[in-house]
Parts: C-alpha cells; sequence; structure tokens
C-alpha cells in the first residue's frame, strides 16, 4: 500500500534513467543518509564505531571492489587483499616520501598503482577462465605477501617489518575521533558507491555483464574481452587498493603484511557470495554479516550472564557462524541482496496480494 | 536501502552494548587478552590461566588489592590482530575506572594496541615481548616490555653461544641461523643479530616460517644444506614442537638449539618427547616448578574448586610466566594507591605506579615469589627495568636450569633502541615526554 509506484510518471529521459526511479527509494534513501550522517555519531558508542562500524565501511567498499570483478564481470579472484595490501603501502609510501601530498591525492594515487597491479595480474584472465583463473590470482596473493615481507623498502626499513601511520589530516581537520573517522569513511564510502553504481550502469558496466553472461557471445556482438577484462580488474583493484588505504590509515593505523593475508582475500569473497554477487546492496549486506556476526555471536553469552568459559564461547561461536552461513546459502542461494529485493516485491502487493 | 546495513549494526549494537550504569564500586577492572582456542592455545592456555589464578588469588587472600576488590574478563584473540584491537575496545571501558592494564601476550596486537595507547592513556604490559624500542619510556608513554625484550634475549644467546666458544671474537667465521616466526614478533630480534653478527664477523641465517608454522620442512631443508653452528628458535605454538620434531627428522643436534623464552616451555618439547633432550631455551624470570605462592594458589583457589585450569598444569614455564605478569599489574595499582590513595584506579594512574616500580629481593620474598621472579625497578625513561635471563635445558622430561646468569650489553642496545625510537616519534608525530619536568 505504501510502497507502490502508481501515478509517479516518467516525462523526461532523466527522470527514467534515475538511480532510484521509485520515490519511496529516494525517499528511503535520504532517510537513512540522513540518519547515517547525523544520528549515528550522535548515538553510538566508541566501541561500536571502532569494532563494528569501521571495519565494516572499509570491507564494504573492498567487497564492492571485488563484486565489480566477480560478481559483475565474473571473473572470480581469491587474491584481492593482495590489492588492498598494495593499496595501503602505496599509501604509506606516498605520506613518507612525499609529505605534502593532501590524504584524498593520497588515496587515489594509492588506488591507481593497485589498479595497475590488478590490470597486470588480469592479465591472466584473457587466457584463463573459472576455476583456474582463481588458481592463477592466488599467485597476486602470495607475490604481494612475500612482496611486503621481504622487500624492506616497502616498509621504510622497519625491523620488524610492521609499519605505522600517523592521524589523517585533511586540510587542517585532524581525524581522529571514532566519529570523525566514521563520518569521513562514510563520505569516501557513499561517493565511490555512487560512481560504482554509475559504472555498472554504463556502457562499461553493461560490457562486463555481456562479458560475465557468455564471452563467445560478448566478442561476437564486438566487445573487446581485453578491455573489458582488464578494465574490470583494473577498476576493482582501484577500489580494494583505496579500501587497503584507509583499513590501513583508518583502522589499523600500524599494520603487518599478515593483515592483508590469503584469510582476508576470503572474508571477502564470501562477503559477495553471502550478500549477493553482482549487487552493491549485497556488498553492504554482505560485509555486515561477515563483520558484525561474529562479534555479536561472540558477546551472547556474556550478555546474557551465562557463565561459560571463552574456548567454549569461541567454539560455540564459530560453529554458530558456519551455521549460519549455511542456512544463508540454502535459503537464498543468490544472497542476502535476493531476499531484500523478493520483499520489495512483496512489499509492492501488500496488503492485497492480487 | 544501502545503507540499511548500518542501521541494522548500530542498532543491535547499541541494544547490547550500552554498559551497564556502574556504581563508583571499589573494583579494579582486569582485562584479559588471552588465547584458548587456533594454533597458539598449547601456549596461550597456561599463560591465561596463571594470569587469572593469580588474580583470583589476590582477591581470596588479601580481599583484593589493599581492599580493592579485583574484578576480570577475558577475550579470546586467537593471536590475531584484528580480534585482539576489537577485544581491546570492547574491554577498555570497563569496571568503574576503565582498564587497568592490557597485556595482549602477541606482539602483533602489542604493535597495535601501542597506537591506541596514547589517547586511551591506558597502559601496556609485554612483558618479555613486544616492540623492543618501547623501553625508551619517553616516546612510548605507556609500554612496559618489563623486564626484558627480544633485543635482550638476542644479545643474551649470543653471549651464550661466544661463551661456549670460548670467547665472543671465537664466532668469527661461524654461522648462526635464525628459524623465526614470519610476524613482528619473529622479525624483531633480527636488528640485533645483524649488529652483533658485523661486531663479531658471524653469518646470520634467516629463515622465515610462515604462520602457524606446522610446514617448515623446506626451512630445515635449508638448515640441512647450510649446516650452521647454531640455530636460534623464535617460534610460539604448534612451530615450537615442529621445529624440534624438523631437527629429529633431519639429524640437526638439539644441543645447538636456543630457543628464545617463548619456545621454552613444556608444550613445546613434551609433544617430542625424549627426542627433545637437549634442547636449549632462555628462562625468562620464572622457570618451571612450584613455591610459596603456587602454595597459596593452591590453597586459596584451587581446594575452594576456583581453579582455572587443571591443578597438575600449576608451575608449567608459561603457566608461572602467567602469574608473574599478573602480579606485576598488581604491584603497579599497589604502587599508584601510595600516591592516589587506595581506590579504584585509572589507566594513567596505574602508569605512575609501573613506572615507580621497585621489586627488590625482600618484595619478592614477601610475595612468595623467591625462585619465580627477578628484582624489577622502572622509571619514566627506563621501562623496562633489568633484564637477566638464564638458559634453561631439556633433559626429556623436565626443564633443568643452568647457573649462568646473562645481561644484555646495553652499550649495544642503548644506541639502536634510541633511534629506533626516534623514528617511531617521527612517524607518529608524537611529542617526545619530559621526565624530567613530571617528576617535578
Amino acid at each position: 500500500m505504501l510502497y507502490r509506484e502508481n501515478g509517479q510518471f516518467k516525462s523526461t529521459y532523466a527522470s527514467d534513467q534515475q538511480m532510484l526511479p521509485i520515490l519511496q527509494d529516494r525517499v528511503f534513501m535520504m532517510a537513512l543518509l540522513a540518519f547515517a550522517f547525523f544520528v549515528v555519531p550522535i548515538v553510538t558508542s566508541e566501541y561500536v564505531f571502532l569494532s563494528l562500524l569501521i571495519p565494516f565501511l572499509i570491507l564494504t567498499l573492498a567487497a564492492i571492489g571485488l563484486n565489480i570483478l566477480v560478481g559483475y564481470c565474473g571473473q572470480i579472484s581469491i587474491g584481492h587483499a593482495a590489492f588492498m595490501a598494495v593499496g595501503a603501502y602505496a599509501a604509506y609510501n606516498l605520506v613518507l616520501r612525499v609529505p605534502q601530498l593532501n590524504f584524498l591525492v593520497v588515496l587515489v594515487l594509492s588506488g591507481l598503482i593497485a589498479a595497475a597491479a590488478g590490470a597486470l595480474f588480469g592479465i591472466p584472465s584473457l587466457r584463463i577462465k573459472g576455476l583456474y583463473l582463481a588458481v592463477a590470482t592466488l599467485a597476486a596473493q602470495f607475490f604481494m605477501d612475500w612482496l611486503f615481507a621481504r622487500v624492506k623498502w616497502f616498509t621504510n626499513y622497519a625491523h620488524s617489518g610492521s609499519v605505522q601511520t600517523a592521524p589523517i589530516e585533511l586540510f587542517g581537520w585532524t581525524i581522529e575521533s571514532p566519529a570523525e573517522k566514521y563520518l569521513f569513511l562514510l563520505a569516501v564510502l557513499v561517493l565511490f558507491t555512487l560512481v560504482a553504481k554509475n559504472l555498472v550502469r554504463s556502457h562499461i558496466g553493461r560490457e562486463w555483464m555481456a562479458m560475465r553472461d557468455m564471452d563467445v557471445a560478448a566478442e561476437v556482438i564486438g566487445i573487446r574481452p581485453v578491455y573489458a577484462k582488464l578494465t574490470a580488474f583494473a577498476v576493482s583493484a582501484f577500489y580494494c587498493g583505496v579500501a587497503g588505504a584507509l583499513w590501513g590509515f583508518v583502522y589499523l593505523g600500524s599494520w603487518e603484511p599478515l593483515a592483508f593475508n590469503l584469510n582476508l582475500s576470503l572474508n571477502l569473497l564470501f562477503m559477495i557470495i553471502i550478500g549477493g554477487m553482482g549487487s552493491l546492496l549485497g556488498s553492504y549486506l554482505g560485509a555486515a554479516f561477515i563483520v558484525a556476526l561474529p562479534i555479536i555471536l561472540d558477546q551472547i553469552p556474556n550478555w546474557l550472564g551465562v557463565p561459560i568459559s571463552t574456548a567454549t564461547s569461541s567454539h560455540l561461536a564459530s560453529m554458530i557462524f558456519g551455521a549460519l552461513i549455511v542456512f544463508f546459502l540454502i535459503v537464498e542461494p543468490l544472497g542476502l541482496a535476493r531476499l531484500w529485493a523478493i520483499g520489495k516485491e512483496k512489499l509492492r502487493l501488500w496488503p492485497f496480494p492480487h | 536501502m544501502k545503507l540499511k546495513s548500518i542501521f541494522l549494526a548500530a542498532a543491535v549494537a547499541a541494544a547490547f552494548a550500552s554498559p551497564a550504569a556502574f556504581a563508583q564500586a571499589k573494583e579494579q577492572f582486569f582485562p584479559s587478552l588471552v588465547y584458548r582456542t587456533g594454533a597458539y592455545a598449547p601456549n596461550g592456555i597456561p599463560f591465561a590461566n596463571g594470569y587469572l589464578d593469580y588474580l583470583k588469588l589476590v582477591n581470596a587472600r588479601d580481599g583484593g588489592i589493599d581492599g580493592v576488590k579485583i574484578t576480570y574478563e577475558e577475550c579470546e584473540t586467537g593471536y590475531a590482530t584484528d580480534k585482539g584491537v576489537e577485544c581491546y575496545e570492547r574491554l577498555k571501558g570497563k569496571g568503574p575506572t576503565g582498564a587497568t592494564v592490557f597485556q595482549p601476550l602477541s606482539t602483533g596486537i602489542t604493535f597495535a594496541l601501542t597506537d591506541k595507547s596514547f589517547t586511551d592513556k591506558i597502559p601496556l604490559i609485554t612483558a618479555g615481548y613486544g616492540r623492543a624500542d618501547s623501553v625508551d619510556g619517553t616516546v612510548f608513554g605507556w609500554n612496559f616490555p618489563l623486564g626484558g625484550t627480544y633485543w635482550d634475549a638476542a644479545d643474551m644467546l649470543v653471549q651464550h653461544v661466544g661463551k661456549k666458544e670460548g670467547g665472543l671474537d671465537k664466532l668469527k667465521g661461524k654461522k648462526i641461523a635464525l628459524v623465526y616466526h614470519d610476524s613482528p614478533y619473529g622479525k624483531e630480534p633480527i636488528a640485533l643479530l645483524e649488529t652483533r653478527a658485523k661486531m663479531h664477523g658471524f653469518q646470520l641465517l634467516l629463515l622465515p616460517v610462515t604462520h602457524p608454522g606446522v610446514e617448515q620442512k623446506a626451512t630445515w631443508l635449508q638448515v640441512r644444506q647450510q649446516r650452521p653452528d647454531y640455530v636460534f628458535l623464535w617460534g610460539w605454538g604448534v612451530m615450537n614442537s615442529t621445529s624440534i620434531k624438523e631437527a629429529v627428522a633431519t639429524g640437526y643436534p638439539r644441543e645447538k638449539m636456543y630457543g628464545v623464552w617463548w619456545s621454552g616451555a613444556e608444550p613445546d618439547v613434551a609433544p617430542v618427547g625424549e627426542a627433545a633432550k637437549g634442547y636449549n631455551a632462555l628462562v625468562f624470570l620464572a622457570p618451571a616448578g612450584q613455591g610459596q605462592v603456587h602454595k597459596d594458589i593452591i590453597k586459596y583457589v584451587y581446594d575452594k574448586g576456583q581453579g582455572t585450569g587443571k591443578k597438575e598444569d600449576i608451575g608449567e614455564v608459561l603457566y608461572n610466566r602467567g602469574m608473574v605478569s599478573a602480579m606485576m599489574a598488581v604491584e603497579g595499582v599497589r604502587r599508584a594507591h601510595i600516591k592516589y590513595g587506595k581506590k579504584p584506579l585509572t589507566g594513567e594512574q596505574v602508569r605512575w605506579g609501573l613506572e615507580n616500580l621497585a621489586i627488590d629481593d625482600a618484595a619478592i620474598k614477601k610475595l612468595g615469589f623467591t625462585g619465580f621472579m627477578t628484582p624489577v625497578s622502572t622509571s619514566c625513561v627506563n621501562h623496562e627495568g633489568e633484564a637477566q635471563a638464564k638458559i634453561h635445558t631439556w633433559d626429556g622430561k623436565k626443564w633443568v636450569v643452568q647457573p649462568d646468569v646473562y645481561h644484555a650489553d646495553n652499550s649495544i642496545l642503548k644506541p639502536m633502541i634510541r633511534s629506533s625510537a626516534e623514528k617511531y616519534a617521527a612517524e607518529k608525530k608524537i611529542t617526545k615526554r619530559d621526565c624530567a619536568k613530571e617528576a617535578g
């Protein structure tokens, strides 16, 4: 009843092509953004910022990056933490060696460096497909792990291989408190989501999806696979590079090569599988699922006041987390985003199903 | 709809995480970052048990620290840095005055928490681990590597093998291999060993082992090819026992293997058993065994059914080390009570106590730690106290402590610590503390 687009006529191309064609969606989105920007910083505790929201925002950005490649272009990668590492170390070295640069410039540059690395490691995708490509992207993971652990220049000859960063400064604003970090990240994420949304709706996004759905057919209708696949790799790595730089500078503050290991790559992949491949909303939902759920599960016994040992509670959390993943994949193999879409369809008919 | 999940996360968290209103109870909150699961659990469990048991003892025997009850909560880190940081954020605000002190028992987590300590003002005790340069209290205002760092440990091991060869100059042309956990923990001693290698002309082979360290065939193949005169082992968790097993398989003599103090506990050698005989490691603060304090723990904690672990495991190397770590934190609070009064203290006040620790032999005896603790006295500039260690050897059934006591050579360490701390201060843009001014 409430969620119905009857009477919303589109009389111009612009209104037909807008990002959220339904009025209710636009209102909801505005309200949500207003809530996220103005209410959340006031009501949220420091712990929620630092342990849930900040990692959630950054990993969402990385998940969007991976989703562009895997969900939209159909090229599986299990080495995307490597591009986060490239972004993080690029940003570290840029800040260290060219201290006059504005952090936003650093962010874009480190994204571009990661994009170059992504395009380079995307080259095998021109010849190999599917699972074989996935294995080839592992090379990126192991190579970058090796590079940043062994080539001391990247870590500024730190004796333990761990690097540290100073708080970010933007135009005289030092981003230090959790709320400030959150707002900065949220702004970056909203911006990058807008860009991604428009990319996947544009000709290039359609090329990616054509590549994903059937590469031979795509080639026949004139899409160059080299261009389509490598741009997907580059854009995807760009997003991950920016996310990596933020992960290092805003979330960790000091990190070691281990921070970007295979585990993180797999987590990113799980995020988009659970959230929904080929859906930006899915990246958000998946990241929230993977970031928040283990932390919440781990604390439930404590909230309930059940006296169980730390080890048992930690084992239980892992088991329930695993069971929930299986449950969601069985209930909705297309991901949480699909559940949301189904909900919307139902809502359209509600309360009169016919 | 995009940001729906933020809303969800916030709502869920806000519903649960809002801290219960604490009345100003007379309680001092001790967080405990532990790992009772994962590849490092065999070593994490005894340490965590010792830590908790000592806190329980202080409550049961003395009614808390000077009448202020100790409360505690554990959080499982699994030795993972990101999880450790989450635990830290979770626990730092609990209790009437916030967390007293953190002891993460992980160098990686220490690196991450060091950053946060400057704004949160909570001290970090890293007894025998953490950053070697954090001895410098003027830069690392909140870190306390009480009793020793990895640079001390590496230095002592070099001194020991030098002594065995009949003088440090005899090390010329020798080969020493460092088999290390490929993480900040394992990499920490490299800087010192490189300096020493240059001084004495021995060759240093660096053999990294990736986490968790159960696959070391390639590493030990290199040992077999290169035939180093000594192997220093810088491992943790299952990596230690795997290394010793591989040494047995390769035929490398265990007598020529020296572990850091984290590679010399029962879980490291027991899986290898008899074959590990002759393996050596440093002893840090507390060797295995039982003393007066253990009797108290059995009497006040275990006999009342309050024990954290099994009664038979009391007195293991890592159990004792956890106990000593807890004791140093408790003594820090006790010291701070003298200045600030016998009430729950904030992290900043506890720091003063830790900076003015003076645990001498008489105090150790009074605490019942005779034989399980070396004297430690700290200052605003020196956050370490004194570092000394012995070597102990596994005889197939138990650890046998050798009599020689080693001290790190400060003429080598001091300049290294200074330059490394300066570099950190520059990178993080930290203004150094003026200790003379603070004292006045």
